[in-house]
């Protein structure tokens, strides 16, 4: 097979999904990129993850209150999920459409929460947009509950423009006022939630929507130049038709699944990265009727995807570090106890999922690398990738052995990197890389002296490239 | 202001969970506790006094010793206006000063960047533990997070020490300024850089150490001797922050035997730190805090305690002036907050401002985002 099919394979199952096994690139890659992009888009055609088996060691993981629970068995979903596109997806508009634990104090809520992302995430916008405005971890997050007709709170109709639709500008210019932030606010009055927070001393039950009409400003309102008397619904059907919501998307998704872009507040006059991209992903924004899935086919079918210069051009995030070496070695697919100090280390790495430092969500690319971060995550990566006793490990120090009965440190090198992603190094990394391995001369595996000495160097070989700043990117 | 020997150093414990101060500092004579804590109330004969009117928790003889010595301050009523109940929430607001709006700042990641500008130290600050807590985050403040003191560097999983060296030569290498690679991989290579410079001077921590104290082998016992090694080591580290394993505080059920073990387990490890930064004569200029989330309930509920709002918090060090300070919220049912807990009267605030201002010598009020009344502990 041609080592750029199964590059251009690992490329798209890295940002279509988290990573996959050698063995699984290669399946995928003869299977044809095509076909595997409608797999990605359809996961309807991909068996359902197996949740029964984490059910069944778990018992308690079943509708669990507890946030670790629920933070593990999304964790556990995206390493085990057929469907890898939507736990992606659902982690995309997890990192959007942010609420978080420290104040909604409910695990299961949040699990509710982030299982609307994954069900609708890739069907039409309008459409998830309603399902987020009537969720009431969301309306609680951003005080909707507080917000009367009497009395306005206007943080979710803020931010229901600024940071979940719209975006504050474009092109220069803004892409609403303050008095269509009232107005957006007044539409909402009356979506709130029952039983009624706070939930102490009695302890809290399960959350529902509920409109309250006596509490719902019914009087005419101007909402982005458009007058009538607007409910919640009716400003989503205005949002979704603006320009702009279909600019906010696109750039979104192309931050998320192409390559960095600068940080979200910057947008307004920062032109994106790539402008055609851009408008091809309106373009189908429009022409699917506000589809999801239309712009993503958009996307992973393109040539501005495929590109080598977009491949690790973006810095992983926490989960997408922890979560793709998992796969990549194989490890918690299916059951295995340590669960819970894994669904840890995207925390330990800055991202504590299920609970965004605020609204506006994670810092994305480089601002996920701090002095304390990269140690964590050099050492969580080191530590996988070196492990020779792992079997995903041990598979990838076979195929090495497979190159040859006598391999020069150049290819010993090479075959490890290329194993590994195939990871992309710069000329200085593969001189120190190179040189190190040359420290101890060719590689043999003829004795068992021999391959127990060869499976040593291929483990530090493994934790050196995971320690290499290329490593941080995918 | 104080005088001490060398730079004032502030170390932090935090008790995660939410500690439950009405047995932790108990109101022993009155009369409101043993009814709202039929199941849990400290029988009085075991009640460690301090005052005529309060008491410790019979777990935490070795404080009273410090407390005897005029070195400890105990705080009660300590809390903020509008009291959150979730333990996230109220950490953040602990650790941010910003109960209104969710802060991204926190007060200790501000104290470092006006501590150390120019980040000339990459030790600076240093916390214990795994993942940041909010209190250390800062944008560009470089804060080395140890999980583990004895085993902390980069590549730990390369056995053998001369493999392991000779990866960290190349991981130097690596690292080093890159040209024409991009602006985020040359800010990736200064980090990594960053990150090896403080590992390497961290790892030299524990092989100059000795001691004749024995810590706990707790999480506890264990961040504290970390605490204390890298400040005996003189690496100019002035912020040394840990945090009690996830949540152990919180004590809705089975409270007297899981709160009796901590609080044993908090002031045997409290009183080592102590002890053990004595007997190196470098107990001078080292102040502790610790502190928790919020207090609970203040009516048990046969079995634990829900969580509350006011609580309890500690300074101890040479230059703490010992005593009580806030005033003790009254148990009366209509004087509680509503829901039936402890009302505050001692702003968090307050204490940070005193740390900031007496101690750490820097002007709190861009800090703790406002002006806060001093209580005089230090002096």
């Amino acid at each position: 097979m041609a080592e750029q099919d199964i590059a251009l394979m690992a490329h798209l199952l890295r940002r279509a999904g988290f990573g996959a096994s050698r063995d699984e690139i290669e399946a995928k890659a003869s299977q044809g990129y095509d076909s595997v992009v409608q797999e990605l888009l359809n996961p309807e055609t991909q068996e359902a993850v197996e949740e029964d088996l984490l059910i069944r060691y778990n018992p308690s993981y079943y509708e669990a209150a507890a946030i670790e629970n629920n933070v593990q068995q999304w964790v556990w979903r995206m390493i085990n999920s057929p469907r890898q596109l939507q736990e992606k997806v659902a982690l995309f508009w997890h990192m959007i459409f942010c609420a978080g634990h420290s104040k909604i104090d409910s695990g299961q809520e949040m699990g509710l929460m982030v299982d609307i992302f994954r069900q609708d995430g890739m069907g039409k916008f309008d459409d998830l947009l309603f399902k987020l405005s009537t969720n009431p971890g969301m309306m609680y997050y951003l005080d909707n509950t507080e917000s009367h007709k009497a009395n306005l709170n206007e943080n979710y109709g803020r931010e229901l423009l600024e940071l979940f639709s719209l975006g504050v500008g474009m092109d220069e210019g803004f892409n609403y006022s303050e008095d269509d932030v009232k107005v957006c606010a007044r539409a909402f009055t009356g979506w709130n939630v029952a039983p009624s927070y706070p939930p102490f001393p009695h302890g809290r039950s399960p959350w529902e929507f509920r409109f309250d009409p006596g509490d719902h400003d019914y009087s005419e309102k101007t909402f982005l130049g458009e007058t009538g008397n607007w409910d919640g619904s009716d400003i989503i059907d205005i949002v979704c038709r603006q320009p702009a919501t279909a600019r906010f998307l696109a750039r979104h998704l192309y931050n998320y699944f192409v390559a960095d872009e600068p940080q979200i507040p910057a947008w307004r006059l920062t032109p994106p990265r790539d402008q055609a991209a851009i408008e091809a992903m309106e373009k189908a924004y429009w022409d699917s009727d506000h589809s999801v899935k239309a712009m993503l086919e958009v996307l992973f079918t393109s040539d501005f995807f495929k590109d080598e210069a977009v491949r690790y051009a973006k810095v992983k995030n926490p989960t997408e570090m922890v979560v793709s070496l998992l796969r990549m070695t194989g490890e918690f697919k299916g059951y295995k106890p340590g669960l819970f100090e894994l669904s840890q280390e995207p925390k330990y790495m800055g991202m504590d999922i299920m609970n965004p430092p605020t609204v506006e969500g994670w810092h994305t690319g480089r601002e996920w690398i701090d002095s304390g971060t990269l140690v964590e995550r050099i050492n969580f990566a080191s530590d996988i990738l070196g492990n020779t006793e792992l079997d995903g490990v041990r598979i990838l120090v076979d195929r090495l052995m497979g190159l040859g009965d006598k391999i020069s440190p150049e290819q010993f090198v090479n075959g490890c990197l290329d194993l590994t992603g195939p990871v992309v190094v710069t000329d200085d990394t593969m001189g120190q890389l190179i040189s190190h391995a040359s420290k101890e001369g060719d590689l043999t595996h003829g004795t068992d002296v021999e391959q127990s000495e060869f499976t040593r160097r291929s483990g530090e070989m493994f934790q050196m490239i995971a320690a290499t700043a290329e490593f941080q990117f995918e | 202001m104080v005088q001490t020997k060398k730079d004032p150093v502030l170390a932090v414990l935090s008790l995660s969970g939410g500690n439950d101060g009405l047995n932790c500092v108990i109101p022993r004579n009155n009369g409101f506790y043993r009814d709202f804590r039929p199941t849990l109330a400290v029988p009085e004969d075991q009640i460690i006094p301090i005052n005529d009117e309060l008491g410790f928790h019979p777990t935490m003889g070795p404080l009273k010793k410090y407390w005897d010595e005029g070195k400890l301050a105990v705080f009660v009523g300590i809390g903020y206006p509008t009291p959150s109940y979730s333990h996230f929430r109220s950490m953040d607001i602990w650790h941010t000063c910003e109960p209104e709006i969710i802060g991204t700042e926190g007060w200790l990641g501000r104290a470092t960047k006006q501590l150390d500008p120019n980040s000339e130290n990459v030790l600076t600050a240093v916390n214990f533990g795994r993942g940041l807590p909010r209190a250390l985050v800062m944008d560009g403040v470089p804060v080395a997070s140890v999980g583990n003191l004895e085993t902390y560097g980069l590549l730990t999983g390369i056995e053998g020490e001369n493999q392991r060296n000779d990866a960290l030569d190349v991981f130097g290498r690596m690292y080093s300024p890159a040209i024409g690679t991009g602006a985020v991989m040359d800010y990736i290579h200064a980090t990594g850089t960053d990150a090896l410079k403080g590992a390497d001077i961290l790892s030299t921590a524990p092989d100059n150490y000795t001691s004749s104290v024995e810590y706990s082998t707790t999480a506890i016992g264990q961040y504290m001797k970390n605490i204390a090694q890298t400040h005996l080591a003189g690496f100019g580290s002035r912020v040394l922050y840990t945090t009690s394993p996830y949540n152990g505080f919180d004590s809705h059920a089975n409270q007297a035997q899981a709160n009796a073990a901590l609080l044993t387990d908090v002031s045997n490890t409290v009183d080592t730190f102590v002890t053990d930064l004595r007997e190196h004569d470098a107990s001078d200029n080292v102040t502790l805090f610790f502190f928790s989330e919020f207090g609970r309930r203040v009516a048990d509920n046969g079995s634990g305690t829900d969580h509350g709002a006011a609580g309890v918090a500690f300074a101890l060090g040479e230059h703490v002036k010992g005593g009580v300070y806030g005033t003790y919220p009254s148990l009366e049912p209509t004087q509680q907050e509503e829901g039936g807990n402890l009302k505050f009267n001692l702003d968090f605030r307050s204490v940070y401002s005193t740390f900031l201002e007496d101690w750490l010598q820097l002007a709190p009020e861009p800090i703790v985002g406002g002006n806060y009344e001093r209580v005089k502990f230090i002096g």
